[in-house]
């Protein structure tokens, strides 16, 4: 090169160039660099030849290990099922008695329906089945519709006001608004409350008494306990599913709200309806 | 007369526009459109004010021989505008997920806000960045004027109003949900248009160049143009429901149309973030350290490998999905030979600083760019890495990627553009020296916290993610449930919001020492320890 130069730091040859200011150093390419480089081109070659990779005319070449993500999958689900033994065919042909008395199937049955749970039912009950305003904590023993597992059973498959099934669970509270004046509906709604050891006004109390009696215990019993066969909501026990106080219990009389569940049975089997009344069974409030 | 010309365009878009308005198919078409008018007319206004007549009379010729600097000053300024911009919305998009009630409906939710931060950072802030600086570069190491007289004032402006139609666009709704490339087919167009003009203004100032050779940085900004304008063009191939609505449909479908847009959004990221961002490097660090570029061989073997290689990396998006089992593989191992080829540029950049070390310790705008480079490599190793398929089936859909893609743009990108702007601000404006320099360290610092908080909290986030959505108990169940996983992301969000804060805090520092600094101001301040050091000789 006509130009040569030496940088005076490096004592490198530049390339003889100069741009606005900028040379550039005759450095060789770093060697770890450059093997590093032939490393990965031959590793590459290697996975080339191992893996499906080069399309043909009409398909790809299939690669010497014979690898597919499709058969990979179908390998690692049938691995999964021969792993539970069978067990989701026992649950299928038991009864959930059966399934309880037996505690590996009784655990296999919680773990596939706290699964199930988490997918399907949290959305409204939580994920750790607590519940919220409207919807029913699962973890106590406080139950609308009966907490055996026979119709645990029952609610999840039918499903509760689920109009398409004609197995659902059905009750509608009437609306008191024509019935009842504001000032009874007070009463009654203090009356309620003091059912649960809340302080609350015993004037407003006393004629509360007589107005549940009159109106209420028809379906929700003269002790306020509740009926399952009605589905109507034992008032004595602290637990509120449409809201506490006074003023909820004074809502749920003028327009009374009605959650809907739908029914599973058709949208998950028989089967996992079976895991889940296992699971919401073994959460500590089954009877 | 000046801008006669552009004043008839501009008055001719600004009516045209306006029929939009009035003939369109669909409401969002006819918002757009009005949008349009009014950025249009207001460009036709402040044309008119600037009618000088005297100009007219004496016929004087604009000075031809100097470099065509003032749109690098505007694109500087956007940079940094848009950046302050891009980045308060990341912060903002970060809270959203943090807390699900700051997203207000309609326009201002999280699916339309987040397309809003990826472009404003990226194609706002980035691309604003890479022209002015293409700009700037391509013209000094050419020994040439700008080609096109007024052409980089039609590529500046025209960009501007893509940005705002892009932007506009995203928050009242129109999208065609494609990745980083999100416009609708007429905002497609004009960008098709001025990319076009962008390439006639630097390839025509390499034509004109009174340099032999061509400097290995136009290499970087050249690929980055011709690249992105065919992958802009191949990927938006859409036909319009109506030429006067804002709805399209791609001409791919299914898994192709996947490919095509994941072809796109990877080399969205090699050539506008990677290649485009490493010319800057090229030139940049050379100067502000004062020395030659590490290694001329290095650099063309580099940057050959680079591009020849990024653009079969895609498939790499689409690991374990309907995309045939060879294109995964081939995706896949590209980008593993990608990673000496990205390194490349790495070593070129920090060993330029041989025989000038010491500048990390006294110049902090040294001390950006190479953390920027650092920023570079990991991001470069951790990318080969994440597309491994074993790596990636932990990896894929969870907040590591957001890790992994921030570390590489705020680190890489970010830094590498704020040392170009402190280096530029100065010699563009005349300005001995910046307003402060010591802020310059103060940006430097919280921006890297900034980002090492962001990074770790999303490696630490995305993997716990990965880990939650596979774990099984011993009956062969999944244990958690998608919300439970969604829930437990909610201390790493917020922490990721702080890292994105101090990102932004460092920014604003920026902008108040850029603004000070074009004012003209000098803040008193003592100089940082050892400043302007003597390069030694070898011995």
């Amino acid at each position: 090169m006509a130009d040569r130069h030496i940088d005076e730091i490096s004592g490198v040859e530049t390339t003889g160039h100069e741009w606005d200011g900028i040379r550039e150093l005759n450095n060789p390419m770093p060697r770890w660099w450059v093997y590093s480089f032939y490393a990965t081109i031959i590793w590459a070659i290697g996975y080339a030849i191992a893996y499906p990779s080069w399309p043909m005319l009409t398909e790809a070449t299939k690669g010497m290990l014979g690898y597919s993500s499709r058969s990979e999958v179908s390998l690692e689900l049938a691995k999964a099922k021969a792993a539970q033994a069978g067990n989701a065919e026992r649950i299928a042909s038991s009864t959930l008695d059966d399934i309880i008395a037996d505690p590996q199937l009784q655990q296999f049955a919680v773990s596939a329906g706290a699964s199930a749970f988490k997918v399907n039912c949290a959305q409204c009950h939580g994920s750790g089945a607590a519940g919220a305003k409207g919807f029913p904590n699962l973890n106590d023993d406080d139950w609308v519709w009966g907490g055996k597992p026979d119709e645990i059973y029952q609610t999840i498959a039918h499903g509760v006001r689920h109009a398409a099934d004609g197995e659902t669970r059905v009750s509608e509270m009437p609306s008191f608004a024509e019935m009842l004046d504001p000032e009874q509906m007070k009463q009654t709604a203090a009356y309620v409350v003091s059912l649960t050891g809340t302080p609350s006004d015993p004037a407003l109390v006393e004629p509360g008494k007589q107005l549940f009696a009159d109106n209420c215990a028809s379906c929700h019993g003269a002790d306020a306990k509740g009926s399952r066969e009605m589905g109507a909501p034992d008032l004595a026990d602290a637990i509120w599913l449409k809201g506490e106080g006074e003023q909820a219990i004074i809502n749920q009389m003028k327009a009374p709200k009605h959650g809907v569940m739908p029914a599973w049975l058709p949208r998950i089997g028989d089967t996992t309806v079976k895991q889940l009344a296992v699971f919401v069974y073994s959460l500590g409030g089954g009877e | 007369m000046k801008y006669t010309f552009e004043m008839i365009v501009l008055g001719v878009g600004a009516f045209l526009a306006l029929v939009g308005a009035g003939f369109a198919q669909d409401r969002l078409f006819g918002a757009h459109m009005w949008v349009l008018f009014f950025v249009l007319l207001g460009g036709t206004v402040v044309l008119l004010r600037r009618i000088d007549f005297r100009a007219a009379v004496a016929g004087a010729a604009p000075p031809q021989s100097e470099y065509f600097d003032e749109v690098v000053k505007y694109g500087v300024i956007a940079t940094v505008f848009w950046g302050i911009v891009g980045f308060l919305v990341g912060v903002i998009v970060a809270l959203q997920l943090a807390f699900p009630d700051l997203n207000i409906e309609p326009w201002f939710n999280f699916g339309r806000t987040r397309p809003l931060h990826t472009s404003a950072v990226i194609f706002a802030f980035g691309g604003n960045a890479l022209i002015a600086t293409s700009f700037y570069v391509v013209q000094r190491t050419s020994r040439a004027r700008l080609f096109g007289g007024n052409l980089g004032w039609f590529v500046f402006w025209g960009y501007q109003l893509f940005i705002v139609m892009a932007a506009t666009g995203y928050l009242l709704g129109i999208t065609q949900s494609r990745e980083y490339a999100e416009p609708e087919w007429y905002v497609d167009l004009l960008l098709t248009i001025v990319w076009v003009a962008y390439l006639v203004a630097f390839l025509g100032t390499i034509l004109v160049r009174k340099e032999p050779h061509i400097y290995v940085a136009n290499w970087f900004y050249l690929a980055f143009i011709v690249t992105i304008a065919m992958l802009h063009i191949v990927n938006n191939l859409a036909v319009p429901v109506s030429f006067l609505g804002s709805k399209s449909y791609s001409a791919f479908s299914g898994v192709q149309d996947a490919l095509t847009q994941w072809w796109y959004g990877h080399n969205a990221v090699g050539f506008f973030l990677t290649a485009g961002f490493l010319a800057m490097m090229y030139y940049f660090i050379p100067k502000q350290v004062n020395r030659p570029v590490y290694s001329y061989r290095l650099s063309i073997i580099h940057f050959w490998a680079l591009i020849f290689m990024y653009i079969w990396a895609g498939p790499h998006h689409l690991h374990y999905t309907a995309l045939p089992d060879w294109a995964q593989t081939l995706g896949m191992v590209f980008s593993v030979m990608l990673w000496m080829p990205s390194w490349g540029g790495m070593i070129n950049g920090l060993m330029t600083l041989s025989g000038a070390w010491d500048k990390v310790r006294t110049d902090p705008i040294v001390r950006m760019m190479i953390m920027a480079v650092a920023f570079y490599g990991m991001a470069t190793f951790e990318g080969p890495m994440m597309s491994i398929k074993t790596v990636n089936s932990l990896s894929h859909y969870t907040d590591w990627t957001i890790g992994h893609v921030h570390s590489g743009a705020l680190g890489w990108n970010g830094l590498i553009t704020f040392g170009a702007i402190y280096y530029l601000v100065p010699k563009l404006w005349n300005r001995e020296r910046l307003y402060s320099v010591r802020m310059v360290n103060w940006h430097f610092w919280l921006a890297t916290l900034g980002i090492v908080v962001y990074a770790a909290v999303m490696w630490v986030a995305g993997i716990q993610q990965g880990l939650m959505w596979r774990e099984y108990d011993d009956q062969g169940f999944l244990v958690y449930s998608f919300a439970e996983s969604v829930a437990a992301m909610f201390p790493y969000y917020v922490l990721r919001a702080v890292g994105g804060g101090l990102f932004l805090a460092g920014a604003l520092l920026m902008a108040f020492n850029v603004t000070m600094t074009i004012l003209g101001r000098v803040r008193d301040e003592a100089p940082i320890l050892g400043a302007t050091p003597v390069p030694q000789p070898a011995e």
